[in-house]
């Protein structure tokens, strides 16, 4: 999965977690918690969303591979 | 119109959920109103029929005006009663006239016609596009005509959905709140708060080494769906704690105190944009910790939304908020009135802490009670703080 496909994904997912931040002001690097001003429920709603989304289980010793849009993307890609 | 909240002088009314002629039970919500907090669903409180709403759409209402009339179960229909729903308001008997609110002529009719199929026409003529709350307010925000969307919900309701086709540019501001009229609401509360109430604080640093430990062992077998956060620990241990510091939960009014009928903490929620609003989580110290977590996703889901209920307004007895992940490490709170205390946790941080006289880094958070001088004092107020840590320390009671 590229950054692009990611981020169209995980916009997706924040449509129904957080309708009112805009994933285009956070950079590939960035931590999407610090970006967008997303608490531990908000992140934790993401995580399942992405789950859900990719089939994949995400156990919680993965969620800082998860902080960024690229740790996701590389994350996601196998 | 009910009062939400000691500052609220009036609210607007937004959408009917029901007609007349429907059979009400308890807890069903009956009528969406437009307050300063966002979109506030009001509930009844009595099994009842309804007989006539008296409220118009899109009046402002002031708190005691009469927004419906509404036979309770065993009542003749010549006994109707006309109901603020919360608890607080005891529903009033309207006779001869509702005096607040100023009817319209249409309303007045329905209200003469009882349950005949013209009352109901009356009210269907209203022209009003059903949908739901987070619909509306997601409409108003994109200054989409609700008229012009067609519905997929219940009765061609408009959904959140439904939108989606119609809400290519994104929303930027803040979702179901006004925020400089939160800001004032938010800004009378505490300076009541700081003039009639003499706080008193205490703080206390609590090792989380055991209860994240246990929840990181709970949450390897779950689920991502199932999993607990830190935060649902935390609002069970506040709700058990307080089960044996009664005077911290509850209400100072008249000059007297008056106990909780239930520990029914509220939790703050920081909206972004700006703004803050304590949704009650009902009977915390009865519930599981899946049931705590199920009904905190539920309420932070709502508050954000714009989709509270007004007894979620009014319930609370005590509030905590927790700073989360990102926040400073100790917060001094300011009590909501009439409430008499409330707890504040910090963030989670590494610090060297002393076990058996070896000093070990580990998790480390603030806990602070701010409490009424009126009601109880540090004695007691310390007591909490240290069943609170007790009971971190012994995640596997919670």
């Amino acid at each position: 999965m590229n950054e692009q496909q990611i981020r169209a994904m995980v916009a997706d997912a924040l449509a129904g977690i957080a309708p009112e931040v805009d994933l285009d002001t956070a950079g590939a690097d960035q931590d999407l918690r610090q970006a967008l001003d997303l608490d531990s429920m908000d992140f934790l709603n993401l995580v399942i969303a992405l789950s859900q989304r990719t089939g994949r289980a995400v156990p919680e010793a993965d969620y800082p591979r998860l902080f960024t849009l690229a740790g996701m993307a590389a994350y996601f890609a196998h | 119109m009910p009062s939400l909240g000691p500052d609220m002088e009036s609210a607007r009314v937004i959408e009917w959920l029901v007609k007349p002629g429907d059979t009400l039970h308890r807890g069903d919500v009956i009528v969406v109103v437009e307050t300063d907090k966002g979109a506030i669903e009001i509930e009844v409180f009595e099994d009842a029929v309804v007989e006539a709403l008296i409220a118009p759409l899109d009046a402002e209402l002031v708190v005691g005006a009469v927004m419906a009339r509404l036979r309770v179960a065993g009542e003749s229909g010549t006994d109707a009663r006309a109901v603020a729903a919360t608890e607080r308001v005891e529903p009033t008997v309207s006779s001869p006239a509702p005096a607040v609110a100023p009817a319209p002529p249409s309303a007045v009719i329905a209200q003469d016609s009882v349950g005949t199929p013209a009352a109901s026409s009356a009210v269907a003529s209203a022209g009003h596009r059903r949908a739901s709350p987070a619909a509306r307010k997601r409409a108003a925000g994109l200054g989409v005509d609700l008229a012009g969307v067609s519905g997929s919900g219940p009765g061609g309701a408009v959904l959140l959905a439904d939108l989606a086709a119609v809400s290519a540019p994104r929303v930027k501001r803040a979702g179901g709140f006004d925020a400089a009229a939160m800001r004032r609401v938010i800004g009378a509360a505490m300076a009541r708060s700081k003039r009639e109430i003499p706080h008193y604080y205490l703080g206390q640093k609590i090792s989380m080494a055991s209860a994240l430990r246990w929840l990181r062992q709970a949450n390897e077998s779950r689920t991502v769906e199932a999993r607990l956060l830190p935060a649902v620990l935390l609002l069970r241990a506040v709700g058990l704690a307080l089960r044996r510091t009664p005077t911290l939960n509850g209400f100072y009014e008249n000059g007297a105190f008056r106990a909780g009928d239930g520990i029914h903490i509220g939790w703050a929620v920081a909206l972004r944009g700006g703004g803050l609003v304590a949704p009650a989580i009902h009977d915390v110290d009865k519930k599981s910790l899946d049931e705590l977590m199920t009904g905190l996703r539920d309420v932070v889901m709502r508050a954000r939304g714009g989709a509270l209920r007004g007894s979620e307004l009014v319930d609370a007895t005590v509030t905590v908020t927790s700073l989360g992940e990102r926040g400073a490490d100790t917060v001094l709170p300011i009590i909501h009135p009439p409430q008499v205390a409330m707890i504040g946790f910090g963030r989670v941080v590494e610090r060297p802490w002393a076990v058996a006289g070896q000093v070990e880094v580990q998790p480390v958070i603030g806990v602070s009670l701010a409490a009424d001088h009126r009601v109880s004092d540090g004695h007691l107020g310390s007591q909490l703080l240290a069943d609170i840590e007790r009971l971190l320390n012994a995640p596997e009671t919670l």
